[in-house]
């Protein structure tokens, strides 16, 4: 083929792809900004005529979403406070340290990666009813942890591979403590790192909606109330249309804000 | 080994020959601990609720129960079905989008960004975004009609077009996880070292060989990860089909939430995550196997 025509090819197939993945979210927001008569009218136009808030605001005012939004966004806090906490130490363990088992510890974490874990939330609920985490935050957390766990193991473990050796022995040789060239020298170069790992967990908490749905009953997250509107209850479609936008809204800004990262922080992720 | 676990030997301090350093246990025992306690315990704990009667004898009337249900067979059917719809036309289009990417054409970094959009969209906010394109109220309905081509909304969503439905969920699907797939094969063009094209280049290579006989074997290990992954995951499929089709089309996570959900029956609940988990696991061996067959084929393992 000619190179020009080569290029527009190239550019087209660019094109539609995009649009294929902008299309639906335009249309949502389309969705989003018409009045709820409008959006039960027979005929009507495309765009929102007049453009109106009342849907969203309508789906805001709904029972229990301001309460579930509140809940999703305590749970994600909770989860990525835990989910780093546990897993820095083990990643920075495997960037620092030959030790026997290893390999297999590096095994066992991709094997959970790779394991259909949401499902577990079935047998930990009767756990939870035992253990008096069943509809509550916590709860709904710690699995959310162990989802992310695995994840924010081998995030950490390439942050401080980054991060030289060499900085914290000469941190040692002049005094410090093993733990205190930690935190005094490894921890503040490591922070972006952390932070992009904080940002991972944030995502999978926020979008989690089996667990979520099965382990909570009054203490809803925000996919959990919307998924049971939905599933059990028939929820009308300005209820649908308005949830489903505001929940896509933080991933749009999470995946703007990181772009020039993803390819390290999901390819990270996979290998 | 791949280009990160080398970097991550280089990086190690050398050996120390003295006794055991007892710190790094130390460091990993909170992940031990926490996965035992919320990872291993649940996966046995599912065994148990579904093979143990209220008495504490060994059972299966549980799974005689899942068998007999109505929707057990379809729910099987079904997500066995989807899979094979929805992973080869993922695979095909994350491959075009990597390679596209790989060109480095002038603004591949906005390309890049808006393709990995739906990696931050959960299955229940795209179901519900394309909810309102296939809804009977929804914009398919609004664009056609102000095509003139229809004069009243066409219900498409309903088990009389279960073509219409499943074209749906497959669509839904392809949008949403694509990204994934998508993020996976370009972090592996990545690792593929350009002098490979370069020597296919100076023995004259067309574009389609340098794709079929460079490109595809070295993304290999790269092809096989995003294959595993997204087959688990789309065994957990769930609120996408939930959100479009309800119960009509029945999926296996569907069930295991229905009976838990609906029916708070945690036994029959269990049964069907365990369907799900032994399904997950033999899938991942045979992709494994196929790939081990495939690598001593080529002679490379």
């Amino acid at each position: 083929m000619s190179a020009p025509g080569r290029k527009a090819l190239l550019a087209a197939l660019v094109v539609l792809i995009s649009a294929w993945v902008l299309f639906p979210i335009l249309v949502i927001a389309l969705a989003s900004f018409t009045t709820r008569t409008q959006l039960y009218a027979w005929p009507r136009s495309l765009l929102p005529s007049p453009f109106s808030i009342e849907t969203m605001r309508f789906f805001f005012q709904s029972q229990g979403v301001l309460q579930a939004l509140l809940n999703s966004l305590l749970v994600a806090a909770l989860t990525i406070v835990l989910a780093v906490a546990i897993g820095a130490p083990a990643g920075y363990a495997l960037s620092r340290f030959h030790f026997g088992g290893k390999e297999a510890f590096r095994l066992g974490i991709l094997g959970t990666k790779m394991f259909p874990a949401t499902i577990l939330a079935v047998p930990l609920a009767v756990s939870f009813i035992n253990w008096n985490l069943y509809d509550t935050l916590l709860g709904v957390a710690l699995v959310h942890t162990a989802l992310a766990l695995p994840f924010a193991v081998v995030i950490t473990t390439s942050v401080f591979v980054g991060v030289p050796f060499e900085l914290e022995e000469a941190a040692m040789t002049l005094g410090c403590s093993r733990g205190q060239a930690f935190w005094r020298v490894a921890m503040p170069i490591a922070i972006p790192g952390l932070a992009a790992a904080a940002i991972f967990t944030f995502v999978l908490s926020w979008n989690e909606v089996f667990a979520a749905t099965i382990l909570t009953l009054r203490n809803r997250t925000l996919p959990a109330l919307v998924m049971n509107a939905v599933g059990l209850a028939g929820a009308p479609i300005d209820y649908r249309f308005a949830g489903g936008f505001f929940m896509i809204i933080p991933a749009i800004i999470i995946i703007f804000v990181i772009r020039r990262y993803l390819l390290t922080l999901w390819g990270i992720t996979v290998r | 080994m791949t280009v990160a676990e080398q970097r991550v030997e280089q990086a190690l301090p050398p050996v120390r020959p003295q006794s055991v350093d007892w710190l790094p246990y130390v460091l990993l025992l909170p992940t031990v601990v926490f996965l035992a306690v919320f990872f291993v315990y649940p996966m046995l704990q599912a065994f148990v609720l579904s093979f143990r009667s209220p008495d504490g004898a060994l059972t299966v009337r549980y799974f005689q129960a899942m068998f007999r249900d109505t929707y057990f067979s379809s729910a099987l059917r079904n997500s066995f079905l989807l899979t094979a719809l929805i992973i080869p036309l993922q695979i095909f289009l994350a491959l075009v989008i990597a390679l596209l990417i790989n060109t480095r054409f002038h603004g591949h970094a906005w390309f890049l960004f808006i393709c990995a959009i739906p990696l931050g969209i959960s299955d229940l906010a795209a179901g519900l975004i394309w909810s309102s394109f296939f809804t009977e109220r929804g914009y398919l309905n609004l664009i056609l009609q102000n095509l003139g081509v229809i004069e009243q909304p066409i219900t498409f969503l309903t088990f009389e077009r279960p073509a219409w439905l499943y074209g749906a969920i497959v669509a839904t699907e392809v949008w949403r996880a694509t990204a994934i797939v998508m993020v996976i094969l370009v972090a592996g063009l990545q690792l593929i070292p350009k002098d490979y094209f370069e020597t296919a280049d100076v023995f004259g290579a067309s574009g389609w060989r340098k794709l079929r006989h460079v490109t595809l074997p070295l993304l290999r290990p790269a092809l096989q990860t995003a294959l595993i992954i997204r087959t688990i995951l789309a065994f957990q499929l769930f609120a996408t089909v939930i959100v479009m089709a309800g119960r009509i089309v029945p999926v296996m996570a569907g069930e295991a939430y229905f009976q838990y959900g609906l029916y708070r029956n945690i036994n029959l609940a269990s049964a069907y995550a365990v369907v799900i988990m032994v399904m997950s696991m033999a899938i991942t061996v045979l992709y494994l196997w196929l790939l081990r067959t495939k690598e001593a084929e080529a002679g490379r393992g």
